[in-house]
């Protein structure tokens, strides 16, 4: 190792010693930047983050109308068996049968939020929540369906 | 004006007035005894706290704020759990010398609070070789961290223990040399002197570019003699479990816990004196009225700030720097530490014979 290396090897390290030290000590000083969430204090004003997913819903509009044709993509695309889609057929006005949902069926208890069934839904039927108190005494609790009784498929949507 | 010198000297008369004078020494001793045992409890306290402050903060948390106002009783909560557990010893273990080397550490801590001044003639023992008394007894330490690492009878602590044995003792030496580059320039191992020397400035001030390399070296090998991070390879969390007290529980962990806390107060005690000007108020040079002023501020507060200043940068260090592996802890101390410290102590010693210092 020559001299001039050895030198710069410790002018190197200093530099990139105190670079870090930078940083930390900024942190240090400026409390603002504090992201700890004190949870249960906070629990009126606590905000998620936008990607945080909590749990699969079905959002319905005013008129409990949702956007699901019952093509039941999600259920092939779970993994684990987490979503049951169970069809039923309405009579549309022209008399046809069409293929709509009865219920469907979310196991809560079984879903890893992997989001796969989210990307397959081909009318965005169905999205992630960013609730996360999930604890239940029951287990049943966590079996939801995730269509309000008596709702609809939205006008448009095929 | 308020200090501690004026209250241990009338502690003294008072004590030579109603005794007689074996008495009176040795009822000195077993109070500067408790009061040094009150200083280990309150700084373990303190520097615990501190630390748990500065490590959130740094790392962008809030640290502890649930026990008393701001989390400022975690600490004290926290012995009182370690005071209540089971001190435990291994039926494998060398009985004897697993339950002797906690307090060697502490006792080690001890020794080394004599000759540290805390405030204007407040001493325990100015003894005319206070730094080099500072250095010998400081490598007693090892010896305890050698005896819990060998005595546990676990493969972990014996390692963590050789490891911090290699460690203290390489970089006891730059310690050394970057202490020495202080001697040079002020000629004399007693504290005292020491601090006389630096009341018309500080060494890190009067000595130029060499002085604040010794100083900084100083920081370095004494952060690596205390076992903390960057160089906290004797207790590595995450490959030795904790190192040399793996085994260890209850009061007799929370002893080497301490002691790590107290090495750190003092050698930082120590860095304030040599470089700092220990209890000596920030003058410069010849300009009365500045000096005055500094004057004010009573001694005691200098002292505790400027140690817990160099605290307070010891666990920024920890808190920044990711900790090195045994061989690189090992190449900075001897290709790097060493011979930057040998140069630099040469050039001390071309400037204090030259006089080029202020």
């Amino acid at each position: 190792m020559s001299a001039k290396q050895y030198i710069s090897d410790v002018v190197n390290a200093v530099s990139s010693l105190l670079t870090g030290m930078k940083r930390t000590g900024y942190y240090f000083f400026h409390h603002k930047e504090i992201i700890t969430e004190e949870y249960p204090d906070n629990r009126a004003t606590l905000k998620m983050a936008e990607r945080f997913k909590g749990e699969v819903v079905m959002p319905h509009d005013e008129n409990n109308e949702h956007r699901c044709t019952g093509c039941t993509a999600c259920e092939l695309a779970c993994p684990n068996g987490t979503i049951k889609v169970v069809t039923k057929f309405d009579i549309t006005p022209e008399g046809k049968k069409k293929k709509a949902i009865d219920k469907l069926v979310y196991h809560l208890e079984l879903c890893t939020l992997c989001n796969l069934c989210i990307e397959s839904c081909p009318s965005d039927a169905i999205i992630m929540a960013q609730t996360f108190e999930h604890s239940v005494f029951n287990r049943a609790e966590l079996t939801k369906v995730l269509n309000k009784p008596g709702s609809k498929i939205m006008e448009g949507v095929e | 004006m308020w200090s501690f010198s004026n209250i241990a000297n009338q502690l003294h008369y008072w004590l030579n007035d109603h005794f007689s004078p074996t008495l009176t020494l040795i009822i000195e001793m077993v109070l500067a005894g408790v009061a040094v045992i009150g200083l280990f409890a309150g700084l373990g306290l303190v520097l615990v706290i501190m630390e748990r402050k500065v490590s959130a903060w740094i790392q962008l948390r809030l640290g502890p704020n649930r026990v008393g106002p701001k989390g400022m009783l975690q600490s004290l909560a926290d012995t009182f759990k370690l005071l209540l557990k089971e001190g435990m010893t291994p039926s494998g273990a060398d009985k004897i010398m697993f339950n002797v080397a906690p307090f060697i550490a502490m006792i080690v801590a001890m020794l080394l609070l004599a000759p540290i001044a805390f405030a204007k003639d407040f001493q325990l023992w100015d003894l005319n070789i206070g730094v080099l008394y500072v250095s010998a007894i400081s490598s007693v330490s090892v010896i305890s961290i050698l005896m819990a690492g060998w005595s546990s009878n676990n493969k972990y602590s014996l390692m963590g223990a050789m490891r911090s044995g290699a460690q203290i003792v390489s970089y006891e030496l730059s310690a050394g040399l970057s202490v020495l580059a202080v001697i040079v320039m002020t000629g004399s191992l007693q504290v005292s002197d020491i601090i006389h020397s630096q009341a018309d400035g500080w060494w890190i001030f009067k000595g130029h570019i060499p002085m604040f390399i010794a100083f900084v070296t100083f920081i370095i090998a004494v952060t690596a003699e205390t076992n903390r991070a960057p160089f906290d390879l004797a207790e590595a969390e995450s490959e030795l479990t904790a190192g040399f007290h793996t085994e260890y529980s209850g009061m007799k962990f929370a002893l080497f816990f301490l002691a790590e806390y107290v090495n750190v107060f003092i050698v930082c005690a120590l860095g304030a004196t040599l470089f700092l000007g220990g209890w000596m108020p920030f003058h410069i040079g010849n300009w009365e009225g500045f000096n005055h002023v500094m004057d004010y501020i009573p001694s005691s507060v200098w002292f505790f700030g400027k140690t817990f200043f160099l605290i307070w940068l010891i666990m920024w260090f920890r808190w920044t720097f990711p900790r090195l592996r045994i061989d690189q802890l090992l190449n900075l101390e001897w290709k790097y530490l060493l011979p930057i410290s040998m140069v630099n102590l040469l050039l001390v010693t071309l400037m204090a014979i030259l006089k080029w210092h202020f």
